[in-house]
This record gives C-alpha cells, sequence and structure tokens, in this order.
C-alpha cells in the first residue's frame, strides 16, 4: 500500500533519515517511535506526499509519490487520512465543517452527507460540539475532531502524528480505541508517539508493529515495549 | 476555460465560498483600486471618442474648404475677384466659390480689432470661401491659372494649419488609448497585490485545503472568484460616477469649443459597459496568474 525503499532525506543541514525501507501493509497497524527530532514527523511526511525523498524512493498505491504531479497528489491525500499533532483547522469554520471539509473540497453535497457526518459526530463523541469553532474545543476534541476529518472519506490509511501528544491518559486511551476501530475496519493504520504506554495498550489489542528511528535509521523495536 | 468552470466561477458554490475566510484589507483595496480605475477610464474613454470625432470632423470640414485671397489695389480688387470667381466657376472639382461680404470680412476680424472697424481705410484684402467636391480639384492648375490670371490671388487650402489640428486630435485620442492601456495595467498591477497579500495571509488556509485533497484548481479558484466579483463590483460602482461626471459635463457648443465637446454621443454611452467587464476580466487573470505561482511555490 505504501512503500518506502532505501529512502534518504536532508534538510539541507544534513542527513536525518538514512536508507529507511519500510512497507505498511493493507490492514496493518504501526506505530512510529524515536527521541524528538529523530525524524519521525518527516518520515510521516514522507509517506503521504508533503515532502519528496532526496534519496530513494517513495511507492503509494503503486505509484511512484516523486513522479505525481499537483493534482494526482491531491488524489492521493484524499486516499490517506492524516491527523496531525496540532490539529490543522479552519478556524472560521465550525467544526462540522471542519470535519466535512475533505468533502467540500472533493465537490459532494453535504447536504446529501448528513447522516454520515452526525454518526460521525456521534463516534468520536462530539454530536453536542457540531457548531462549536476550533478555538472553543479542548485539545482532546480538537484530536477526535481531527480523526473524524481524517476518516470521513473512508481512506485506506490512517498517519497521526503524535495525536496524543496534548492530551490527558483518558483521552489518549479513547483516541486509541478509536484508531483500533478503523484498523478492525481494514484500514491501514500509522502513529507517530513517543508515548511508550499507548503502544503497550495497543498491543494488547491489536497486532501493532513498532518502528523505532535511531541514529538516522529505521529499526524494528524489540519485545520489551 | 471550460463553459462549466466559467459558469462555477459566476455562479460559485456556497460551500466552496466560505472555505477561504473573508480578508478585509484586501477586499477594500480590490473594490477601491477598480472602482477608482473604472472611473477614470471613462473619462479616458470619452476624451478618446471625443478627440476621435473632433480630429474626423476636423479633417472633413478642412478638407473641403480652401480661401482664395485677392490681395490687389483698391481699384484692381473688384475687377480681380470677378475674374477669380469666373476662374473657380469653370474649375471642376469645385462645387461653390463666393466672395465674403464686407459684413463678414469684418466679423473675423472683429475679434481682434473689435466691432467698428473701418473696413474701408484699411488694405484688407477680399477673401473668396471655396468648397470643394468630392474628389476635389486640380490644385497645381488651380494655382498656375490663377498666378497667370489673378496676379493678386493666393490659394490657401488650409493645410499649414489644418494638419497640425489634426495632428493633435489624433494624439489626444493615441494619448486616451495609452492611459485606458495604463489604467488596466495598474488596475492589473494592484489587484495581483492584493490577491498576493491575501494567498500569503491564508497560507495556513492552503496547507489544511491541500492536507485534505483540495486540488490546487479549487484553492485558486476560491480565491480569483471572489477577486474578479470584487473587481466587478468596484468597477460597476465606479463606472456609474464616471457615467455621472461625464453626464454632467457641459454639452457641445461653438461658444465653448474644444473643452465642451468632451462627453459620450449616442452609441458611445454603451461603450463605458465595456468597463466592469474588462475590469473583471483583468482581475480574473492578474489573480489566475498570482494564485497559481504561489500555489507553484508552497508545492
Amino acid at each position: 500500500m505504501i512503500e518506502l525503499e532505501n529512502v534518504g532525506y536532508n534538510y539541507g543541514g544534513g542527513e536525518l533519515l538514512t536508507d529507511v525501507s519500510v512497507q505498511l501493509a493493507p490492514g496493518s497497524f504501526h506505530f512510529l517511535t524515536g527521541p524528538s527530532g529523530a525524524g519521525k514527523t518527516t518520515l510521516l511526511k514522507l509517506c503521504y506526499g508533503a515532502l519528496t525523498p532526496t534519496m530513494g524512493r517513495v511507492r503509494a498505491f503503486n505509484m511512484d509519490v516523486k513522479g505525481l504531479d499537483r493534482d494526482q497528489m491531491a488524489y492521493l491525500r484524499r486516499r490517506v487520512g492524516v491527523v496531525h499533532q496540532d490539529c490543522r483547522f479552519l478556524d472560521h469554520l465550525s467544526i462540522l465543517e471542519n470535519i466535512a471539509l475533505p468533502l467540500t473540497v472533493s465537490g459532494r453535497d453535504i447536504g446529501q452527507e448528513e447522516a454520515n457526518l452526525q454518526e460521525l459526530l456521534s463516534w468520536v463523541g462530539l454530536s453536542d460540539r457540531a457548531h462549536a469553532t476550533p478555538p472553543e474545543l479542548s485539545g482532546g476534541e480538537r484530536q477526535r475532531a481531527a480523526l473524524a476529518r481524517s476518516v470521513i472519506l473512508s481512506p485506506d490509511v490512517i498517519i497521526a502524528d503524535e495525536p496524543t501528544g496534548n492530551v490527558d491518559w483518558e483521552m489518549s486511551q479513547r483516541l486509541l480505541q478509536l484508531l483500533v476501530e478503523l484498523n478492525h475496519m481494514g484500514k491501514t493504520i500509522l502513529v507517530a508517539t513517543h508515548d511508550l504506554s499507548l503502544i503497550r495498550a495497543a498491543k494488547k489489542q491489536v497486532q501493532a508493529r513498532v518502528l523505532r528511528i535511531s541514529n538516522r535509521q529505521l529499526q524494528q523495536a524489540g519485545a520489551d515495549l | 476555460m471550460s463553459l462549466l468552470h466559467l459558469r462555477s466561477l459566476i455562479v460559485g458554490d456556497a460551500q466552496a465560498d466560505r472555505v477561504v475566510p473573508p480578508s478585509g484589507f484586501t477586499a477594500q483595496l480590490t473594490l477601491f483600486v477598480s472602482g477608482a480605475m473604472a472611473f477614470l477610464a471613462v473619462f479616458a474613454l470619452a476624451l478618446s471618442m471625443a478627440s476621435g470625432r473632433l480630429a474626423d470632423r476636423w479633417a472633413e470640414e478642412l478638407a473641403r474648404a480652401a480661401t482664395l485671397r485677392i490681395s490687389a489695389p483698391l481699384e484692381q480688387r473688384q475687377a480681380q475677384t470677378d475674374a477669380a470667381l469666373a476662374i473657380l466657376q469653370q474649375t471642376p472639382g469645385v462645387a461653390s466659390a463666393r466672395a465674403l461680404s464686407r459684413e463678414e470680412q469684418a466679423a473675423l476680424l472683429a475679434p481682434w480689432f473689435g466691432g467698428e472697424l473701418p473696413l474701408d481705410s484699411l488694405p484688407v484684402p477680399q477673401l473668396i470661401e471655396v468648397i470643394a467636391d468630392t474628389p476635389g480639384y486640380d490644385e497645381t492648375g488651380l494655382r498656375l491659372r490663377l498666378q497667370a490670371e489673378v496676379p493678386g490671388a493666393v490659394l490657401d487650402d488650409h493645410t499649414r494649419w489644418r494638419e497640425p489640428l489634426v495632428d493633435a486630435a489624433q494624439t489626444l485620442r493615441r494619448l486616451a488609448w495609452v492611459s485606458i492601456l495604463l489604467i488596466g495595467g495598474a488596475t492589473a498591477a494592484m489587484i495581483t497585490l492584493a490577491a498576493n497579500a491575501a494567498l500569503a495571509a491564508n497560507a495556513q488556509v492552503i496547507e489544511v485545503l491541500r492536507l485534505v485533497g483540495a486540488l490546487d484548481t479549487y484553492i485558486a479558484q476560491a480565491f480569483v472568484r471572489r477577486f474578479t466579483l470584487r473587481a466587478f463590483v468596484g468597477a460597476t460602482v465606479g463606472m456609474g460616477f464616471g457615467i455621472i461626471g461625464v453626464w454632467l459635463m457641459p454639452e457641445a457648443s461653438r461658444e465653448g469649443g474644444f473643452l465642451t465637446g468632451l462627453g459620450l454621443q449616442g452609441w458611445g454611452w454603451l461603450a463605458p459597459l465595456a468597463i466592469p467587464v474588462l475590469g473583471a476580466l483583468v482581475a480574473f487573470v492578474a489573480t489566475s496568474r498570482a494564485a497559481n505561482k504561489r500555489l507553484g511555490d508552497l508545492a
């Protein structure tokens, strides 16, 4: 589904990632860990085409990401739901409109998707916050809204960058539960986190593969996690 | 651009229109600039059309008229005048020829010497007005014949002062068109600046839209549509004020001279209606270019 072959990335100031190879198979669940600044976010961005590798090749859905034009890149992003740590909403729109944004930009009629939207809001527990604006939401509510937005187009892959970074333990368990449910629906999940307790909790529910970035390279984490 | 594209640009999409936040500064700048430029464009257009009319009229009127001046001693003046008139009547291409009366000649000199001019005591030549037929007379032949038969006659076909006047009017018309082009260019430059400012201010919005899979054409259209409509509205208001301004100018009159004939006439009043459409077109092209460049830089 998404495959990185001997990928390297150089920010200009030096190598951040070297010879990274990984394959995200359909329906798999991956955690990506590593110290701050190790390149977790960079690796995620390489996976959904926000960055282009300086070495090696990234293939997504059997297409070389480097060769995609701007339109093809947009279509790729409709197949990959992304949840950022800072969520990135349009503050002048309501949460409902933000969650529906992928539908809006792909030309779908929101009126006809009303039932799906309500169901999604209920799934992430935000039914009563539909008309609030992003600044009015708590960190946990924002993360759940971002997750809802990432899955509204029913993408094949969901990539989350530190989704539990700004929320308490209870909320992080709630978010994990949602990700696990998505994985059970057949979605491929890739989560970057430095929260080892989250990984331990997940491993009790799904067969998750843990990858660690260390010394610019990607390694399979040990069973001690 | 396809018809579907054009339709979506005009009709719009309520959902898509909300995606880009309304930005006060660039909206006001676009409205003001397009309004002010449309106002100026109406005057430039009126000037261009008026100077064009003037150039045509002067060229046509002066090309048909000539003056024959009889500068002869008083006792020979009438005889030479009669001889000249006889020659003119026989000349093919001369539609009419008549000697100006004493009152008409006095009226011509009145602006310089006043109304009480004793014409008899001054060596004022007799003037004969010659109106040419189409295609006109053989000027060289007429001069030679007059030289031979009427020694005091001098034919003045007005070329000496007609050409500079017609040139001046045509130059004025060209300058008015250059002004219209400059107004269009300045409008494009200002709207490009406003669009760039709006795109820069909304960099995060663009990032989010791309993150959720928006095509660049979708993002660009959200900005282009907004700027095009603002330019159209601003230019329509500016054109309205411009037309009122032109309408309030004094009508053309012989006493008022050139300056009173600067308005629009007949079908010419419909010409300013093209200004808002052209303004919107300029805004569309300027914003499209700015958006495509900006989105390309951000890619």
